[in-house]
């Protein structure tokens, strides 16, 4: 008969760097890091809004500020975390009433995320650069 | 027993559906905005934009929203990587007076307008 209180001895691996993240990993990290980015950004986008608000020459000063280049990239960094943490979020929303959730389909939607955020960064990137 | 602390999870269903919640309303919100907003932009169609009472009505809910959002978000992450409980607790109340005053910041341009 075995003996069912020993202690088996198994294999020890702390290092998890051979380990691949999956797609939907990724998604889900960049969906943290983009949040932590808005909430981040926040102050920044308030600051705009009032100035633009405030007045004429308010407006033309936040136009202004916005035509720097390091400005635009700023923005399109920020419009990348908006919708990349959309795009995520909207998958988790459908992952949350059981759409997607085999494992092939929710690699697909985590590839789906990606694209399309990225696709639609580009897009607007090209139009205000 | 689960051992409950103070600057741990808001236990139960509430949060998580908050977060959802608000999720939608953002998404919303985001939808409108791209069809209302001026085109061409200019300083007067911008501030007749957010001069009417219903999009004022729309932008609260969206402060609301994203301050309700932030907060679960921000506070999930400070669970996890700051385990110190002292450290966790500031960094909770930061976020907090942190989003809080921003809400007050977006009212008063809101009905500044």
């Amino acid at each position: 008969m075995p003996d069912l209180t020993a202690k088996k001895k198994r294999p020890l691996w702390y290092n998890l760097s051979p380990l691949n993240l999956p797609v939907p990993g990724l998604v889900s990290i960049f969906h943290r890091v983009s949040g932590v980015v808005l909430f981040l950004g926040l102050i920044a986008f308030l600051y705009l809004l009032d100035l633009s608000l405030a007045s004429e020459s308010g407006y033309a000063q936040a136009a202004g500020v916005l035509r720097a280049p390091i400005a635009k990239l700023l923005v399109i960094a920020s419009i990348w975390a908006l919708l990349h943490h959309m795009c995520a979020g909207i998958r988790h929303l459908f992952l949350d009433v059981d759409v997607g959730t085999s494992l092939h389909t929710a690699r697909r939607s985590a590839f789906a995320v990606f694209i399309a955020s990225l696709a639609l960064t580009a897009s607007i990137a090209v139009r205000i650069w | 027993m689960v051992n409950r602390i103070i600057v741990g999870a808001h236990y139960g269903l509430k949060d998580w559906l908050a977060q959802r919640v608000t999720a939608l309303l953002m998404i919303g919100y985001t939808v409108i905005f791209l069809v209302v907003w001026p085109r061409p932009m200019s300083y007067a169609g911008w501030k007749a934009l957010f001069a009417q009472g219903w999009m004022r009505f729309a932008t609260f809910l969206l402060v609301a929203s994203v301050l309700i959002h932030a907060w679960i978000g921000m506070r999930n992450v400070w669970m996890d990587y700051v385990k110190h409980t002292g450290v966790r607790l500031a960094l909770q109340v930061a976020t907090i007076l942190w989003l809080v005053g921003c809400g007050g910041w977006a009212m008063q341009i809101l009905w500044r307008v």
